[in-house]
């Protein structure tokens, strides 16, 4: 009965169908037998959905929600397409227009957030992989999409147009993401989740749905924000972001290492945990390398044994650390951690100064001064959090490697900085092992 | 073509209020954020279960029927999850809870 309604709500044809056909057989046979195929997939995908929301770890949530963009996408695409042949032959422009828009950005989607999925996931290699004239290519291929479009809302009766443009997209999602690094994945996923909700927009255009359109244009609008929040965050503008660019810094960069001859000085667990216990306040900065060691617990246990100790401990957050928007505040929340103690980049930047001991945790150009004095440096003018000025400053890292710009990072040579290299969560366990 | 104009007209009042509404959750929030803004998008099912019920024919049913599955992931496991996560926001204090219920 209330799918009857609800049929009726969202197209009065199904409703009618219903009635008629519960009129003449059992009712409740009828409603099997009608809806047999919802029914089936909607408990396979409850199921599904419980199964991976209850399991996954905080730390994967980026794919998490990554492959829920490419559901999302997938769908609208699907119900496109399902339009499509279902009322070929009488679709009026404006109707094909609108379901043009739904299979471009569901199929861009889909293929755009499977790929960074896999690359989240280390399935794909997370380097960007690029190839010569890739941004001439992909921009000509998206304006030759965007023609098909055209031409297909002129002429919806054409079905081999209808469907190359529907094909377009999925080839396009692939090429778009495929040239990005790993760092710059959380305006990636915010695009995509703009996307999608673009998508479920003009699904609601198709089908003459107002909650459709409600719904796409809050997610599209909220997916917008982020990921214009995340442009400024990483000082990109938001047309570099939107045509692809902002992969290719790498390469740029890595003529800018110089600091070859400098020299790091290393700590012992028990340097750092000396350092830690003497500090009446530590501010901790998380990046992605927190998530990859799944360290967030024992940061948490070293916050409270700090903390007994009379020491203050805040984090700073920066917007873009880890791999998507609030990835490190999940984390922190995870282990425990008062959400009170976690600050932003605008709310604690001026505190550095005044702190003990910075303790950077997994995080690289987050925490690089280059960022603010050196104009030669790729990620110039982006906010960065002044673990430089605290009166020192402990890194926890695996190794020398550079971050995704490819650039050395001043902080690591400056003289109150330390180095302690290793896994960050076995370092931390034995940092805990050493105070408690 | 007076539909067109009215989806528009609605579109871009839901594209205000949701720029209104969502740019005042804190940065703190903007995982679970995703997560629900997601869910809430999941509601395309209610396309899909258009195309999937509605008995057109076989193609429109298995796309439909494809879409209603994906689309199902993404609500049920979407606002699981955010649950899950403002649950951990939750627990701390009792001032964790004005910040969980404002975001949901």
């Amino acid at each position: 009965m209330v799918f009857a309604i609800w049929g009726t709500l969202i197209h009065p044809d199904i409703g009618a169908y219903y009635e008629k056909i519960a009129g003449q057989e059992g009712a409740l046979a009828a409603f099997f037998q009608t809806y047999k195929w919802i029914l089936l997939t909607f408990f396979i995908g409850s199921a599904i959905g419980i199964a991976i929301s209850a399991l996954i770890p905080m730390t994967r949530m980026p794919e998490r929600i990554a492959l829920s963009h490419a559901f999302g996408g997938l769908a609208a695409a699907l119900v496109g397409v399902s339009e499509y042949y279902r009322e070929y032959g009488h679709i009026d422009h404006t109707t094909m227009g609108a379901l043009g828009f739904e299979v471009l950005f569901g199929g861009l989607t889909f293929t755009g957030s499977l790929m960074a999925f896999g690359k989240l996931s280390g399935l794909i290699p997370g380097r960007n992989i690029t190839w010569p004239l890739q941004n001439q290519s992909n921009i000509l291929m998206f304006g030759g999409t965007f023609v098909l479009l055209v031409l297909v809302t002129i002429d919806p009766s054409n079905q081999v147009l209808f469907y190359a443009m529907a094909a377009m997209p999925l080839l396009l999602g692939i090429l778009f993401v495929a040239p990005i690094g790993g760092a710059d994945m959380p305006v990636v996923i915010t695009l995509l989740n703009s996307y999608a909700g673009l998508a479920a927009s003009a699904t609601g255009f198709a089908l003459n749905n107002n909650v459709l359109i409600i719904a796409g244009a809050i997610d599209g609008a909220s997916g917008f924000i982020l990921s214009v929040v995340m442009s400024k965050a990483m000082n990109r503008s938001f047309r570099n972001v939107l045509f692809g660019a902002f992969g290719k810094v790498d390469e740029e960069d890595a003529a800018l290492a110089t600091s070859g001859g400098e020299r790091v000085q290393e700590a012992s667990v028990g340097d750092a945990a000396m350092l830690l216990s003497g500090a009446g306040s530590v501010i901790v900065c998380p990046g992605y390398g927190m998530a990859v060691a799944q360290a967030q617990h024992v940061v948490g246990e070293l916050a409270e044994i700090l903390e007994a100790n009379g020491t203050e401990v805040r984090y700073a957050i920066h917007p873009v650390a880890g791999r998507m928007p609030g990835h490190m505040n999940v984390l922190l929340a995870e282990a425990k951690i008062p959400y009170t103690a976690l600050m932003e980049l605008e709310e604690i930047n001026d505190d550095f100064k005044n702190t003990d001991v910075a303790l950077v945790v997994g995080a690289n150009d987050v925490v690089n001064p280059a960022a603010k004095h050196n104009p030669a440096s790729s990620i110039y003018g982006m906010p960065v959090l002044n673990a430089d000025l605290a009166r020192s400053c402990i890194v926890l890292k695996r190794s020398m490697r550079p971050g995704f710009a490819g650039i050395e990072n001043e902080l690591f040579f400056a003289p109150n900085t330390v180095l302690t290299f290793g896994d960050a969560k076995d370092t931390l366990t034995k940092v805990v092992e050493a105070l408690s | 073509m007076l539909e067109i104009f009215l989806g528009l007209y609605i579109f871009m009042l839901a594209a205000f209020v949701g720029y209104g509404v969502i740019k005042g959750v804190p940065a703190l929030l903007h995982t679970p954020l995703m997560a629900f803004t997601n869910a809430i998008s999941g509601i395309s099912l209610v396309g899909s279960l258009v195309a999937a019920g509605a008995h057109y024919n076989d193609v429109s049913t298995v796309l439909g029927a494809i879409a209603v599955l994906c689309a199902t992931i993404n609500v049920v496991g979407g606002f699981w999850i955010t649950d899950r996560m403002l649950r951990m926001f939750k627990k701390q204090d009792p001032k964790a809870d004005a910040a969980g219920d404002a975001a949901s």
